[in-house]
């Protein structure tokens, strides 16, 4: 079984967000960069954990510049077999899903795994066009897989409850919680990954659909209202009076 | 050229989220002067179908095919684009929901269209420039987007706009989707229906706890308020992870992301990667017995004090005040 898993370069949660160029760019000074937590804990750990089960080469797929390799390393060291990464700006979803798309069409891969967000961008988007694109079967935000043969059960969110479901590969999945639990990579791991290979290819030609034209940030409060732990009237009758909540 | 809205109905009733994205598609109409449809796969009787006339809809279309009862993006996205094609839209909105999140990129990738997910306010034309806002950095910040492609889907946070009348009287009329037995590649085994009566992503009114209650069994008057306000109930991520509450529950970063009008954190600390699931809510209430807690900062209103003391009086207090209204 060939799995492939997406995963992109994130701020640290805890990074102070801010913008350069008149507003137009994120500042990544003293920005701490990460593994996009669902990419890693969920969507990696389980690939890496159907690998160990079952048997499967796991291959790590990035669409982003040079500095990503840190991130790739580390993937590699959770227990990726091999690394692919497309020199090119991940800045548009739809160019980083058509180069997924586009690579991925001569390796025949079983099943693409991919987190269920970004937390920078937070689009829910790679994933879904990915799989729009290759013209297979999409199971969104997913929290459970196993695979028997070619056959994947697997439980997904859907508006208004879960849905629980079988399909053939290959498919493309996006992992939400519960998929796995994360792991932290062992010495072994890390010495391996030093050997092990990212192949860097030039972009497929393909186009952007969007752009982020500025940013914003929002206003700071003033400070909440403080309520006397004794006069809980008073909280009600300004989120009726003055919030116009309740 | 018109707009066409993807609606999403359950047990044959509008969701709130459909009259906002109805609202929503008629706003972008009247901004590019065309018709706004709207489309529905959900089974709902006609004069529900119709209602959505009140907020604008000229036309809505409904499908009626049972092979569609199960949830499939791609199946979906099949249908919305034949459905796009027979309405010659240009712009499609659908809601950021569970299943709106995985339709829209699918949709996006056949028409080749620009796609900006959990948008936030209605987009503005500046030039030849079509921009749309929306939260980035877990809730720290916002991007306006600009949309380069000539079709262009825009899928709304739910609770970003409100419902507003229009009425007109709406066209109903049924859509036949060109659909193959082979399209049908997902067998659905079960469908597990959320439990509890508000589910989270939809609610108006939260109600959460964290490590603050000390224990699943203080999680009683947590529920009473909830049942007072119509609220549904949440929790921190430690709390699920040591099993007081249910996983689904769990707001934050890794966890669900909310807006509601209102949201009350009871026993929270207030560390970022829980904010960054709820900083999107209007109004916001702390109740911790740290006045230092970092809650407070992102607070609009805040009571220091023991949660064990505080939230029974509370409690009483929202009562007194819904046996009044
Ligand atoms: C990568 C990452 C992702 C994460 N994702 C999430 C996420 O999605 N959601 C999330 O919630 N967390 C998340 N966390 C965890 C987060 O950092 C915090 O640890 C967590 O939110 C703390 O939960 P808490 O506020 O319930 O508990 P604590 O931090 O223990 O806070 C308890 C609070 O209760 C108050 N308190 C105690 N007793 C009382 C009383 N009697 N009355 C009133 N107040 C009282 C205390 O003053 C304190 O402020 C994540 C962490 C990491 C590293
Ligand atoms: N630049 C990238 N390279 C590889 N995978 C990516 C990239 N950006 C996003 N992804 C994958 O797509 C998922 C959804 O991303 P997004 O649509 O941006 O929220 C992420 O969780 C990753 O698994």
């Amino acid at each position: 079984m060939k799995i492939l898993v997406c995963i992109s370069k994130t701020p640290d949660t805890t990074s102070k967000i801010s913008f350069t160029d008149n507003n137009s760019k994120f500042n990544s000074d003293k920005v701490q960069f990460i593994i996009n937590p669902y990419d890693e804990w969920y969507a990696l750990v389980r690939a890496i954990e159907m690998k160990e089960q079952a048997g499967a080469t796991v291959t790590i797929m990035n669409v982003g510049s040079a500095d990503c390799d840190a991130i790739i390393r580390k993937a590699l060291a959770i227990g990726g077999d091999d690394a692919v990464r497309i020199d090119a700006e991940p800045d548009d979803a739809f160019f980083v899903a058509d180069q997924v798309a586009q690579f991925s069409k001569s390796e025949q891969y079983d099943i693409i795994m991919l987190g269920k967000e970004t937390i920078d961008y937070n689009g829910s988007q790679v994933g879904g066009m990915i799989a729009g694109l290759l013209d297979i079967p999409f199971v969104s935000l997913a929290s459970k897989m196993d695979i028997a043969g070619n056959i994947a059960s697997l439980e997904r969110d859907i508006s208004g409850g879960r849905e629980l479901l079988t399909v053939q590969t290959p498919f493309v999945i996006s992992a939400s919680k519960g998929m796995a639990e994360a792991r932290i990579p062992n010495m072994r791991g890390i010495m391996a990954a030093r050997t092990k290979p990212i192949k860097v290819l030039p972009p497929f030609p393909s186009e952007k659909l969007t752009s982020v034209k500025k940013y914003d940030l929002p206003k700071e409060k003033a400070g909440p209202r403080m309520i006397n732990a004794d006069q809980p009237e008073e909280l009600v009758a300004l989120l009726h009076n003055e919030a116009k909540v309740i | 050229m018109s707009v066409l809205v993807f609606v999403e109905a359950s047990e044959g009733k509008f969701k709130k989220s459909a009259f906002e994205a109805a609202t929503y598609g008629v706003k972008v109409g009247t901004l590019l002067g065309v018709e706004t449809h709207a489309l529905c796969i959900d089974e709902a009787a006609e004069s529900e179908l119709k209602s959505l006339g009140d907020y604008g809809i000229s036309k809505v279309w409904y499908v009626n095919d049972s092979r569609l009862r199960n949830f499939d993006p791609l199946v979906y996205a099949k249908v919305i684009t034949q459905a796009e094609a027979q309405t010659n839209a240009d712009v499609l909105v659908l809601i950021q929901s569970y299943s709106g999140k995985a339709i829209a990129p699918v949709l996006a990738a056949k028409l080749r269209a620009g796609l900006v997910s959990g948008a936030i306010d209605l987009p503005v034309l500046e030039g030849n420039s079509f921009l749309v806002k929306k939260n980035v950095f877990s809730g720290k910040a916002f991007a306006t987007y600009e949309m380069h492609s000539a079709k262009k889907i825009i899928s709304l946070m739910s609770n970003s706009i409100a419902p507003e009348k229009k009425p007109i009287d709406a066209t109903v009329a049924a859509f036949k989707p060109e659909l193959e037995d082979s399209d049908f590649r997902v067998t659905v085994k079960e469908v597990v229906k959320a439990s509890g009566t508000i589910s989270l992503s939809d609610a108006e009114i939260v109600v959460s706890g964290g490590r603050g209650l000390k224990g699943p069994e203080n999680w009683g008057m947590v529920e009473e308020m909830a049942g007072i306000l119509g609220a549904a109930t949440a929790c921190s991520r430690p709390v699920a992870d040591i099993h007081w509450r249910p996983h689904t529950e769990h707001v934050g970063q890794t966890g669900v992301a909310i807006r509601p009008n209102l949201y009350i954190a009871i026993g929270i600390s207030g560390a970022i990667q829980h904010l960054a699931g709820v900083n999107g809510s209007k109004v916001m209430v702390v109740i911790n017995k740290d006045p230092e807690a970092p809650f407070f900062k992102a607070a609009d209103y805040g009571i220091v004090g023991d949660a064990f003391e505080v939230v029974p009086k509370l409690n009483e207090a929202f009562r007194k005040f819904k046996a009044g209204n």
